[in-house]
Parts: C-alpha cells; sequence; structure tokens
C-alpha cells in the first residue's frame, strides 16, 4: 500500500478531530434548530450517493482502472443477503467466501 | 392523570414504566452487540487495507462512526492520498451534525429544561451516531430517550473499540488477500446503503454516485471520484 504509517496518522487524527467538531457543532453549538428544507433534503441524500459510489469503487476499480474480477461475484452474493434482510455479518462474510472462492477456482 | 391516583393504579404505572425501561435497555444492549459484529469486520477490513492495529484503534474510539471509518480505509486500501480518504470520510460524517441538531433539545437539558453542564455536553457529544439517533428518536418519553442514548452509546462504544481490536489482530495474522477480506469493504457499504434508499431521491442519488465513480475513476486521482460523487445530493434541490 502506497500511504505511509505517518500518513495513516495523520488521518487518523484529522478524520478524529473533524469528525468530533461535526458532532459538537450540531449538538452543542447550533442545538435544537432545523436547517432549511433545501439543505436538510440535500445533506439527507449525502450517505446514498457516497454509500452506492464506494460499493462501485471497491467492487468494480483498482487504482485508476475499471476492472470485473472476484470482487463482483462477491456484490453479487451480498446483494442477495442484503435483499434477504440477512444481518450484517452474515452479508460481509458471504461476501468474502463468495470472493475467496471464486479467486481460488476460477 | 387523575387528580388522586389510587395505590394500585399507581403501582401498574410504575410497573409499566420499569417494564418499558427494561425494553428499552434491551433493544439497546442487543444493538451494541450486532455492532460489535461490524467492527470485527472493521477490524479486519482496515488491517488489510494497511493500516496497523494501534491505527484500527484509534479510529474506532476517537473518530467513531462506522461508515466513515470504513471509506477512509476503502480509499486508503485503494491507493489513495490523505486528502482523498479524508474527504470521503469527512462528508459522510457531516449527518453527525444533522443528527446533533435533531438531539440537542432532548438530551441537552436536564428535567427543568436547564443546560447541563458543557462538560456533560461535550462527552455526549462523541456518541452522536446513527444507532444512539435513532434508538433515542425512537423514545416519546424524555426520560427514555435519554436513558435510550446512554446505554446504545455506552454498549456501543465498548463493542465498537473490542470489536475492531480483536478484528485488526485476526487480520493481522491472517492472508487478507487469499480469504477475500478486500470483499468486506463493498459489501459492508451494501449492507449500510438500505435505509437510504427507502425514498426516490435516495435511489437517484446512489445511482448517480455509483455512475459518476465508474465514469470517472481512469481520469482522477484515486478517492476523488468518490468526492464527485457527492452531486448525487442536487436530487433534493427540487422540493
Amino acid at each position: 500500500m502506497s500511504m505511509s504509517s505517518g500518513q495513516l496518522w495523520l488521518l487518523v487524527i484529522v478524520l478524529s478531530v473533524t469528525a468530533y467538531a461535526l458532532k459538537v457543532l450540531g449538538f452543542v453549538i447550533v442545538g435544537s434548530r432545523t436547517p432549511p428544507p433545501l439543505v436538510e433534503r440535500c445533506l439527507a441524500l449525502i450517505p446514498a450517493s457516497l454509500l452506492a459510489a464506494l460499493v462501485a469503487k471497491d467492487t468494480f476499480t483498482s487504482a485508476q482502472d475499471f476492472v470485473v474480477d472476484a470482487r463482483a461475484a462477491g456484490l453479487v452474493v451480498a446483494l442477495i443477503a442484503v435483499w434477504r434482510r440477512a444481518p450484517f455479518i452474515v452479508v460481509v462474510v458471504a461476501a468474502m467466501a463468495a470472493t475467496a472462492l471464486v479467486r481460488r477456482f476460477a | 392523570m387523575s387528580d388522586a391516583p389510587s395505590p394500585a393504579a399507581d403501582s401498574t404505572d410504575s410497573n409499566a414504566a420499569d417494564a418499558e425501561r427494561k425494553r428499552v435497555i434491551t433493544a439497546s444492549l442487543t444493538l451494541g452487540g450486532a455492532v460489535g459484529i461490524t467492527a470485527l469486520s472493521f477490524g479486519l477490513a482496515a488491517v488489510s487495507a494497511g493500516a496497523n492495529v494501534w491505527q484500527a484503534c484509534a479510529l474506532s474510539f476517537f473518530t467513531f462512526t462506522g461508515a466513515s471509518q470504513f471509506s477512509a480505509m476503502s480509499v486508503v486500501g485503494a491507493g489513495g492520498s490523505v486528502g482523498a480518504a479524508f474527504g470521503g470520510a469527512a462528508l459522510l460524517a457531516v449527518r453527525n451534525f444533522v443528527y446533533g441538531l435533531a438531539l440537542a433539545g432532548r438530551l441537552t437539558n436536564d428535567e427543568r429544561g436547564r443546560k447541563l453542564p458543557l462538560l456533560h455536553r461535550l462527552v455526549a457529544a462523541q456518541f452522536v451516531i446513527d444507532e444512539t439517533t435513532a434508538m433515542s428518536t425512537a423514545q416519546p418519553q424524555l426520560r427514555l430517550a435519554r436513558t435510550a442514548f446512554w446505554v446504545t452509546a455506552l454498549s456501543l462504544f465498548v463493542t465498537w473499540n473490542l470489536g475492531t481490536l480483536i478484528g485488526a489482530l485476526a487480520g493481522s495474522f491472517l492472508d487478507t488477500q487469499a480469504l477475500g477480506f478486500d470483499a468486506a469493504f463493498p459489501a459492508a457499504f451494501a449492507a449500510m446503503l438500505p435505509p437510504h434508499l427507502r425514498t426516490r431521491r435516495g435511489r437517484l442519488a446512489a445511482v448517480t454516485g455509483a455512475i459518476v465513480v465508474v465514469a470517472l475513476t481512469p481520469f482522477m486521482p484515486i478517492g476523488i471520484p468518490i468526492l464527485v460523487a457527492v452531486v448525487g445530493v442536487l436530487f433534493g434541490v427540487r422540493p
């Protein structure tokens, strides 16, 4: 992996400070106020956009290339498990097992 | 409430309140257990992405917001920069700001409506995340909302950190590539998605995010397409 341990520590620290600052900003500083509806609607969509983007990135890209490999099999299994409302750990383990099996035998 | 409740009615009321309180505590502790399992997979995934055990544990202790932690490690694993890994994770953490607004009125004041001490509020803020917000806002009564928040917060904090430690230790002894641990990332993100896909807007935002990443990956530094994918939120502009 290309990131050094020092850079990883920098990431851990900056992300921790930012995450806590966002929590404090809403909970302690701004307090019980409702943001304008437009802002609220847009903020509510961040997880949908980013989580789906991360699924696509982690399944179909490798560095800067588009690839379809064993991870795609893992995703198919994960989506079936999510669709069947399987618990989190079942989704993850099933996807890992499918990926490992395809890597081993395909 | 009647003017003079009979002793019998009073004890029934307090029994019902006790039962309700127990139910809330049990639900919150159960959630903590389930989240511990998620933490195991975070620990494994973080180590397979190139973090060491201490870094994985520090993220769970101090950052303490799962989706952001997974996101940061996913970009690190792909070979992205510190800035790219930070950007996506920070954007995902913005929802804790929104949760803070929703929880503030219910949890920052005491029973008489006076502000709780600043230190108390600053400690509570660290626990303003998906699960505590869901459990706490589900309680109509203020006292139960507070119980739900704190029991969920503390049980989650313990299991999340313990799970991360065990997962990271296990991950550092195993061949993560052969065992398919990299597939834990997309599976984890897919498992976190369903609550955000209930609305049409949410589904449009998700599809947009996925398409943007696949389309832009060849042309941008690693991790940056994730930041661009946030354009999906523009589906929230129209009422």
